[in-house]
């Protein structure tokens, strides 16, 4: 490619794969992209411009108007040419067209939930469930160090299909956050293996 | 963060909202050989991207968020800057994010990390 013009500034040919942590308000997304980055968690307001599907430049009538989200991300540099992003979605249904950006070319989804409020995360697994591709986990995230209700409560209350894995989580944790997503990604493998050999 | 909300981000890219490739939050961008004499002639927005993408291979997402250029408006000005030869937009080394062999790494990636 490019490596004509400087060969001895060629860049080398990273790699980055991403995981998308999900749920509602509070349930430690930041916590846990901040305890696994490398770098401090990118939480800013970013300025998201949404375009109308039916931008029409020609007759000028597009729609646009302009977001203001909260965007949270980290990055873990797993080899010198392999990196690993992780991007918490922003909590608000309304910001779901972000989500799917957020998602689009995912290798799998951790789903956050807190048992004293499970309900803040029904819309993230409703999200998963139907309108993403990208398959998931869900993780309680054990908020005291405790799991207060049995994982089969917790399935059970969610209405989680017997294929979705349930793990715990300690959002503080890095060698318990980082299995978390090591879940995600096995059950990537597990699930695109069944499509791969059918 | 200084995204400027005094400009629409529409008028920062000539009335552009599309590009051509699609360019993920986590694609990686990187500068091969910076140009101070070209950065001069790029808008003030082209122009934070591409300096900062000199610094080393970086995502989408983190350009945005470090040049305060909304996502939408970075990825426009990125394209630009590809086609211009300025910045190199990294070519997905794996055709799928399921790829085996892409999950294999990161998950050997991740248990030698934890
Ligand atoms: N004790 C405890 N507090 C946590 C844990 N995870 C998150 N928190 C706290 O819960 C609050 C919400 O977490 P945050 O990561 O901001 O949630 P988000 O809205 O999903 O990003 C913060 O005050 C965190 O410090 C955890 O595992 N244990
Ligand atoms: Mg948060």
């Amino acid at each position: 490619m490019a490596f004509v013009s400087s060969p001895d500034r060629a860049v080398p040919n990273v790699t980055s794969a991403k995981i998308v942590v999900a749920g509602g308000f509070g349930v430690g997304k930041t916590t846990l992209v901040g305890t696994v980055s490398e770098i401090p968690p990118v939480n800013t307001e970013a300025w998201m411009t949404q375009a109308s599907k039916t931008v029409d430049p020609l007759n000028g009538s597009e729609a646009k108007t302009t977001t203001t989200v909260a965007m949270d991300f980290g990055r873990i540099s797993l080899a010198r040419d392999l990196i690993l992003y992780l991007f918490g979605t922003p909590g608000q249904p309304r910001f779901w067209p972000m989500w799917d950006d957020l998602c689009r070319g995912a290798s799998a989804a951790v789903v956050l939930v807190d048992t004293r409020r499970l309900d803040v995360s029904f819309p993230a697994v409703n999200y998963f469930e139907n309108d993403s591709d990208v398959p998931f986990v869900v993780a309680v995230n054990l908020f005291d160090g405790r799991q207060t209700h049995p994982l089969d409560q917790v399935r059970d209350a969610l209405g989680l299909a017997d294929t979705v894995p349930l793990v715990t989580v300690d959002a503080r944790d890095r060698r318990s956050c980082v299995q978390s997503l090591l879940a995600s990604l096995n059950n990537t493998v597990e699930k695109t293996s069944q499509v791969a050999t059918r | 963060m200084t995204a400027n909300p005094w400009v629409r981000p529409y008028v920062l890219t000539g009335g552009r909202t599309r590009t051509r490739h699609h360019l993920y939050v986590h694609t990686l961008v990187s500068v091969d050989h910076y140009d101070p004499t070209a950065a001069l002639r790029l808008s003030p927005e082209a122009r934070r991207l591409y300096e900062r993408a000199s610094f080393g291979a970086q995502s989408v997402a983190e350009l945005s968020a470090h040049c305060g250029v909304s996502l939408g408006v970075t990825r426009v000005l990125l394209e630009d800057l590809a086609a211009a030869d300025h910045v190199l937009i990294n070519e997905d080394t794996y055709a799928s994010p399921y790829d085996h062999r892409l999950l294999k790494r990161v998950i050997d990636g991740l248990r030698e990390f934890a």
